[in-house]
């Protein structure tokens, strides 16, 4: 059955790798320099830079011009559903990575399709969120993973199948949907199923080869470091701690970070103790895999509030001191200051930014007490804010060294309730303690507004300024420029912004075929810098829409189907 | 797609005469009986059987059924002839993204995906009612003898969904 379905692949392979023939002879090899110091024109990796900053310096296009912004060509990806991938560009060629594990390659200049790649899934495959959260460059090779958890090297200039690595069984709940991290030539991944009862991890592949290096599980077994964790025999087996967001990196410490899911099934009576590392920062050697350091932003989880999101390596100021440190908003609703060295991540202060009525307080080393009549159990029905989607959910946050601001896709005015009960486990099933129909979500009739796009300070630690969205969840990722912009998508009108980083103000808008839930990226091929972002609603923006819809009375229905937008500005 | 090559009797789609059985909980591979199944729900999951070799047909996911009894006059003309005895059956693969339909949703009536909310009408042949899924959910005919559920027939369209 397996090897029959890769013999198709390979066949669909070889009959569009033809059209690459063009543009293969000078693709520009992506070095780990490259990677460490990637080029203003370029875009190669999913957040920019290593250090997850969502950040170019590119400023042709500016504040003071972007009002002339206009598309310059736009590519269908023929594919419905939530599209979370940004475009990665080297060198003039652009990859995408789309739902349903497809991969193009174009021309990033005029859209041509150099070449195409589908993953053919088992028929009888299911994933929470059938999408792809980018590709990522190394070597003359693209990595991705596969929908099923497997990492697939392919050829940059051909698209063929190079090496397949499989990280897990799908029909035990395991999937995998984020962008690989690659450092020193090893491919980093991990895998997703926190609500199917998997235990998490993050494995490394060989670049070349795709031998596995290492693996290390986010829920250590009896007798490892944090296994004292998980006082109930066996809970750590079905631990969740998922891994579905590519980590950062700090060339100076040498360490990645990684962000882990909530501990699994969702409610903390279920699995007394701490539960490390869920919900936590893990720093790994990428070389070995050995745990260096690890922040918990919140345990024992009873809020399906995963971390799944890297922190971004930022240093800043603190009482007049530099501080080597991480700066993370939580989807726990709390904006985190800490601290990294090679053998620790270290706290040093935390601000709620949205509306937060679960924890009492903070003590000195980051962690919460709780408000008890806040935290659901088994049997005990309890509400809470921010909802289960947290302060923000995955989409990306940025920050502009040039304004010294952070940038945070907040949703605020939403919260939620749950009650737990005990499932039976079978593998591969729905495994959270709750029932769909049971998870409570609450927004009032009116909200003040919902979407809230928030600039911090980041030395101060202030808020700047916000800009609210009256009627829309904000689920775009951001970027931000050395022309003091922001972009970002995520509202239920199909728009495409450019916001005064400085301000807040809104510069330029247009709307797209859909809605945008995809990281914009930035690049410039001759000399002119283009903007490029995937326009395609779907998932969890979709879901909670619908529940909205019922919650407030609005007609919000955002078409489905994926396009590539590339903007530049008028000559 | 469909491999071409001949499938296993466990692979074997739902054929007519198959019982069915429980997928889980305390009743895991017994037969399904009419009366054991609680009038108005919640749905239980079940896989084929093939009545003379005992095979469970689980060597495939898109075999998981569905079964729920509702009162028999609640259905529609065009889905009562598919039920027997207020019991009726469907496909537990979700249209949208192949998910499990396994929850029952009793205030509305409605059979739920656990993925992305879809939700069908199971007096209504299957009907979409709310949710992103693009189609209805198969509904697989059923008979009764001697109180056990039996399949009258194939799957009414494709289990599944479509990939792209």
């Amino acid at each position: 059955m397996r090897n029959r379905r890769l013999a198709i692949c390979s066949a669909v392979l070889l009959a569009v790798g033809a059209m690459s023939a063009a543009h293969g002879q000078n693709y520009a090899p992506v070095t780990a320099a490259r990677l460490t110091n990637p080029e203003p024109e370029n875009w190669l990796m999913t957040r920019g830079n290593y250090q997850g900053w969502s950040y170019s310096p590119l400023d042709k296009i500016n504040a003071g011009n972007v009002g002339k912004l206009v598309p310059i060509w736009s590519y269908s990806t023929g594919v419905t559903s939530g599209h979370q991938a940004p475009p990665i560009v080297n060198n003039g060629v652009m990859f995408v990575s789309t739902p349903s594990a497809q991969v193009l390659a174009l021309n990033a200049k005029t859209g041509e399709l150099l070449w195409k790649y589908k993953r053919e899934l088992p028929e009888d495959f299911s994933a929470l969120h059938n999408t792809n959260r980018g590709v990522a460059l190394y070597g003359d090779k693209v990595y991705v993973t596969g929908l099923e958890p497997v990492v697939i090297a392919l050829d940059a200039k051909t698209g063929k199948v190079v090496w397949e690595a499989k990280m897990e069984n799908y029909k035990t709940g395991y999937y995998s949907t984020l962008a690989p991290l690659i450092v020193n030539g090893k491919v980093m991944a991990g895998v997703s199923g926190g609500e199917f009862g998997v235990r998490g991890f993050v494995v490394a592949y060989d670049a070349e080869t795709g031998k596995e290096v290492w693996k290390t599980y986010t829920v250590p077994a009896p007798g490892e470091p944090g296994s004292e964790t998980w006082l109930k025999a066996d809970t750590w087996k079905r631990g969740g701690g998922s891994v579905w967001m590519t980590g950062t990196y700090d060339p100076d410490t040498k360490l990645a970070f990684w962000g882990t899911g909530n501990a699994a099934p969702w409610f903390g009576d279920q699995r007394p103790g701490d539960n490390l590392y869920s919900s936590s920062t893990v720093a790994l050697d990428p070389d070995t895999g050995k745990l260096k350091g690890h922040f918990q932003y919140h345990h024992n989880d009873s809020w399906d509030w995963d971390e799944m999101n890297a922190p971004m390596v930022i240093d800043y100021k603190k009482d007049g001191k530099d501080v080597k440190g991480l700066v993370k908003p939580a989807r726990n609703g709390y904006l985190y200051w800490l601290t990294r060295s090679p053998t620790s991540i270290g706290f040093t202060s935390a601000t709620a930014y949205v509306k937060q009525d679960v924890f009492k307080s903070i003590d000195g080393k980051g962690r919460p007490t709780y408000n008890e009549g806040k935290v659901p159990a088994t049997g005990k029905k309890a509400s809470f804010c921010p909802s289960l989607w947290g302060g923000k959910d995955w989409p990306f946050e940025a920050y502009n060294p040039k304004t010294g601001m952070i940038y945070i896709p907040a949703n605020d005015n939403h919260c939620g309730f749950l009650e737990g009960k005990v499932q039976e486990y079978v593998a591969g099933k729905w495994w959270t303690g709750v029932d769909i129909p049971d998870i409570g979500f609450t927004v009032d009739k009116k909200p003040p507004y919902l979407g809230d796009l928030q600039a911090w300070d980041v030395a101060g630690g202030k808020k700047v300024w916000n800009h609210t969205f009256a009627e829309s969840m904000m689920w775009g990722p951001l970027l931000t420029t050395g022309g003091n912009l922001i972009f970002a998508g995520g509202t239920n009108d199909r728009k495409f912004r450019a916001f005064d980083a400085k301000s807040g103000k809104v510069l330029w808008e247009m709307g797209t075929n859909s809605g945008i839930t995809a990281p914009p990226s930035t690049f410039a091929v001759d000399g002119k810098q283009y903007v490029a972002v995937v326009s395609g609603w779907g998932v969890d923006a979709a879901f909670q829409q619908g529940l909205i819809n019922n919650l407030t009375g609005w007609k919000k229905d955002v078409p489905e189907g994926g396009v590539i937008w590339v903007f530049g500005l008028a000559q | 797609m469909q491999p071409a090559l001949a499938r296993e009797p466990n692979e074997m789609s739902p054929q007519a005469g198959d019982r069915l059985v429980y997928v889980q909980g305390d009743r895991k591979g017994e037969v399904i009986k009419v009366k054991d199944l609680t009038l108005g729900g919640p749905l239980q999951l079940a896989f084929p059987m093939d009545p003379n070799s005992k095979t469970v047909r689980d060597g495939n996911r898109l075999n998981q059924v569905l079964v729920i009894r509702l009162k028999e006059d609640d259905f529609n003309s065009e889905t009562k002839p598919n039920t027997a005895g207020g019991v009726v059956a469907y496909s537990a693969i979700c249209t949208h993204q192949g998910c499990d339909v396994s929850q029952w949703k009793g205030d509305k009536g409605t059979l739920l995906c656990v993925c992305h909310g879809t939700e069908y009408d199971p007096k209504d042949r299957g009907n979409v009612v709310f949710g992103p899924a693009p189609r209805r959910l198969p509904i697989l005919p059923l008979s009764a003898e001697d109180g056990v559920v039996v399949v009258a027939g194939g799957f009414r369209g494709k289990p599944g969904f479509k990939d792209m």
